[in-house]
């Protein structure tokens, strides 16, 4: 493995690790000890590929997005994740995930969820499985997102409110470790991005993977190279771009940026610009980049996305970061809202407000005009639609 | 020479140990509860410094945590109000909390602390063995500190081996595979995983915690080890009025 993957011991560079009481070690090792071999399982393998093709509908199309392109000065591809069933590539992973749980043996699902997509693309796998779902979302959330919600409840899961600290994504997360530590036998716990305990952040990026391993060969037919010279993904907790990036790590020829969210202004007081902000610490079993207070208090993030409100990024992209292999940036949420107006106008895709993110720094390249650049599109942007109501008064 | 030492080779005693988070109920109450606690015959203290993010924790210990950061509290302000620990209590006591905020506050800095104002070892959950092992286990050393480890039900004999010689003080027995606060049933099932772990015979005593509220759990607990640690139920006295004057009434009934 380069690098930029994960080591035996499941760190990136100084990044990574389990760090989590004792009541989860059992879990995290069984894990530890047989995610690999279970996903190279032939039979695994063929049911994860299935479902992919025929519930998901991948592989998603590379769309070259010309009247985009035009106005950039570039040739713009967009990876279409928001194609995906349930709108968005969480479900890469939940697939992936819950083949994984069935083979472990587990009887009962539990997730976190913020703005409620994981939480769907969790409900959804949990009924084509047949097995019980849990769902932890913020309290805050849950009100805020009613129509993820109620997808959850039609598909049977329970969505249960966390009502500790600020009632959103990080205090899901905490819940759902919470559950996980009482229910440490018959419980299979589906992160949703690549953070958490070793091997969470490597097992979720392979599960993503599909989005470079697709990418590369419909660039070739397209472009004729590969490699494209850009690729571009938003970054909350990092999973869609860390499958966006996967297959492009080794190749240092093509620039890898992650955009994060500025929120109101990285210094405004009310961001997500981890990177920016954050210093080195442990947040949810994994040593990462943190945004805390000086006493080491993880710092309640801000952004119009509830996809990229989250105050940690994944081991792996801090490593990225850390090591220069990724230009880490950020995009404020006027200017990811303006984006997001401008690719439905110029191309008739409604993106979600955290791909918006990625399309936006668009704005501040320069280009010599024969460049490709790939941009994920992590999602779609029905579960968006009040927002932009609200933003541009529609 | 730690004064926990002469605690757990006390022959038949079984040890009563008080955990409460420092900052909690009142910003400055910490050493004051301490004080009273030892007065009412607590044999051993944890003092939680709080985490914003208490993932072991059921929700009255989060809650305290959260009212203990509202309050002001922090680890330097701590250690700064633990220079008066060693005036005012003489049993042993031990900092219980998350890794993060030893993490910003410097291993190294924070054993040289705990070293400074008399505390005899700490206990950090999320901290796990490997890490501790690879990257830290010098610095606890040198400068005194004894790390405890948490052992459950699901914990394996070997990695129990282990943990006992790596241990310089205690092992941690968790009653069940829990959160804090949750009530201990000794049911077959516990009592064999206590009795299994009672016939290893290790070399540390065993404390047990999580879920011992009373004295019918302490006494279960005990039937098992050396002691027993409750925390939760003393939390929530801490949340009523007067609590200084409940704490000898509260110490004296779980004895019985």
């Amino acid at each position: 493995m380069s690098k930029y993957h994960v080591n035996e011991k499941g760190y990136y560079g100084p990044f990574g690790g389990a760090y989590v009481p004792e009541m989860l070690y059992p879990n995290v090792e069984e894990l530890q000890q047989k995610y690999l071999a279970i996903m190279q399982e032939e039979s695994f393998q063929k049911e994860f590929h299935d479902l992919l093709k025929d519930y998901v509908g991948r592989p998603s199309p590379l769309y070259h997005a010309k009247r985009f392109s035009e106005k950039y000065g570039v040739n713009i591809f967009l990876k279409r994740e928001d194609l995906n069933h349930t709108g968005a590539h969480k479900i890469n992973n939940t697939i992936g995930q819950i083949l994984l749980a069935e083979r472990l043996g587990k009887k009962r699902i539990i997730a976190e969820t913020g703005a409620g997509q994981h939480g769907v693309a969790t409900a959804t796998v949990c009924a084509l499985k047949g097995l019980e779902c849990v769902v932890y979302m913020g309290e805050v959330d849950i009100q805020r997102q009613a129509p993820n919600v109620a997808r959850m409840k039609m598909m049977g899961a329970s969505v249960v409110a966390a009502q500790s600290g600020s009632k959103t994504l990080k205090d899901a997360t905490n819940e759902a470790l919470r559950d996980w530590i009482n229910n440490p036998v018959d419980t299979h716990y589906i992160i949703g991005s690549v953070v958490g305990p070793h091997p969470y952040p490597d097992l979720v990026a392979r599960f993503q993977s599909i989005i470079s391993q697709e990418t590369k060969r419909q660039l070739i037919e397209k472009t004729g190279r590969s490699n494209p010279d850009y690729v571009l993904a938003c970054v909350g907790g990092g999973s869609n771009a860390a499958g966006m990036f996967y297959h492009f790590l080794d190749e240092e020829d093509v620039k890898l940026i992650a955009i994060e969210a500025a929120g109101h202004g990285v210094h405004s007081g009310e961001s997500a610009a981890t990177t920016a902000l954050g210093k080195d610490g442990v947040l949810h079993g994994s040593r990462s980049i943190l945004m805390q207070t000086e006493d080491g208090q993880v710092i309640e993030p801000y952004s119009i996305s509830a996809g990229l409100d989250y105050p940690g990024i994944g081991p792996q992209h801090a490593w990225l970061f850390r090591s220069g292999r990724g230009q880490y940036v950020s995009i404020t949420d006027d200017e990811a809202m303006q984006a997001g107006l401008l690719l439905t106008k110029l191309e008739g895709i409604i993106p979600a407000i955290e791909s918006s993110h990625a399309l936006a720094y668009l704005e501040k390249m320069s280009f010599k005009g024969d460049e490709n650049v790939v941009i994920c599109l992590s999602g779609r942007g029905d579960k968006d639609l009040d927002n932009y109501m609200k933003y541009f008064g529609f | 020479m730690l004064a926990h030492k002469n605690i757990f080779q006390d022959g038949q005693r079984k040890l009563l140990s008080i955990y409460f988070t420092a900052g909690y109920p009142d910003l400055d109450s910490t050493v004051t509860i301490a004080e009273e606690l030892e007065k009412s015959g607590a044999d051993f203290l944890e003092i939680g410094f709080p985490y914003s993010d208490p993932v072991a924790d059921g929700p009255v210990i989060q809650h305290s945590s959260e009212t203990a950061l509202r309050n002001g509290m922090t680890l330097t302000l701590l250690f700064e109000q633990l220079k008066a620990l060693r005036s005012r209590v003489s049993i042993p006591v031990f900092l219980m909390g998350y890794f993060n905020p030893v993490l910003q506050f410097g291993v190294e800095n924070f054993c040289r602390s705990c070293a400074a104002v008399g505390i005899d070892g700490v206990i950090i959950p999320d901290l796990p063995m490997y890490e501790y092992e690879e990257l830290y286990q010098e610095t606890f050393y040198k400068h005194g500190v004894s790390n405890i480890f948490l052992v459950t039900p699901q914990t394996s004999t070997e990695r129990i081996r282990k943990i006992d010689k790596l241990s310089k003080s205690f092992i941690y027995l968790l009653s069940s595979n829990a959160t804090t606060g949750k009530n201990l049933e000794v049911g077959e099932s516990s009592s064999a995983y206590f009795k299994r772990l009672k016939d290893m015979e290790l070399s540390n005593p065993l404390v047990i915690g999580f879920g011992i509220s009373n004295a019918k759990t302490f006494g279960q607990a005990t039937n098992y080890a050396k002691g027993a640690i409750i925390g939760t139920a003393f939390v929530k006295l801490l949340a009523e009025d007067d609590y200084l004057s409940k704490i000898r009434g509260f110490i004296a009934a779980i004895k019985s």
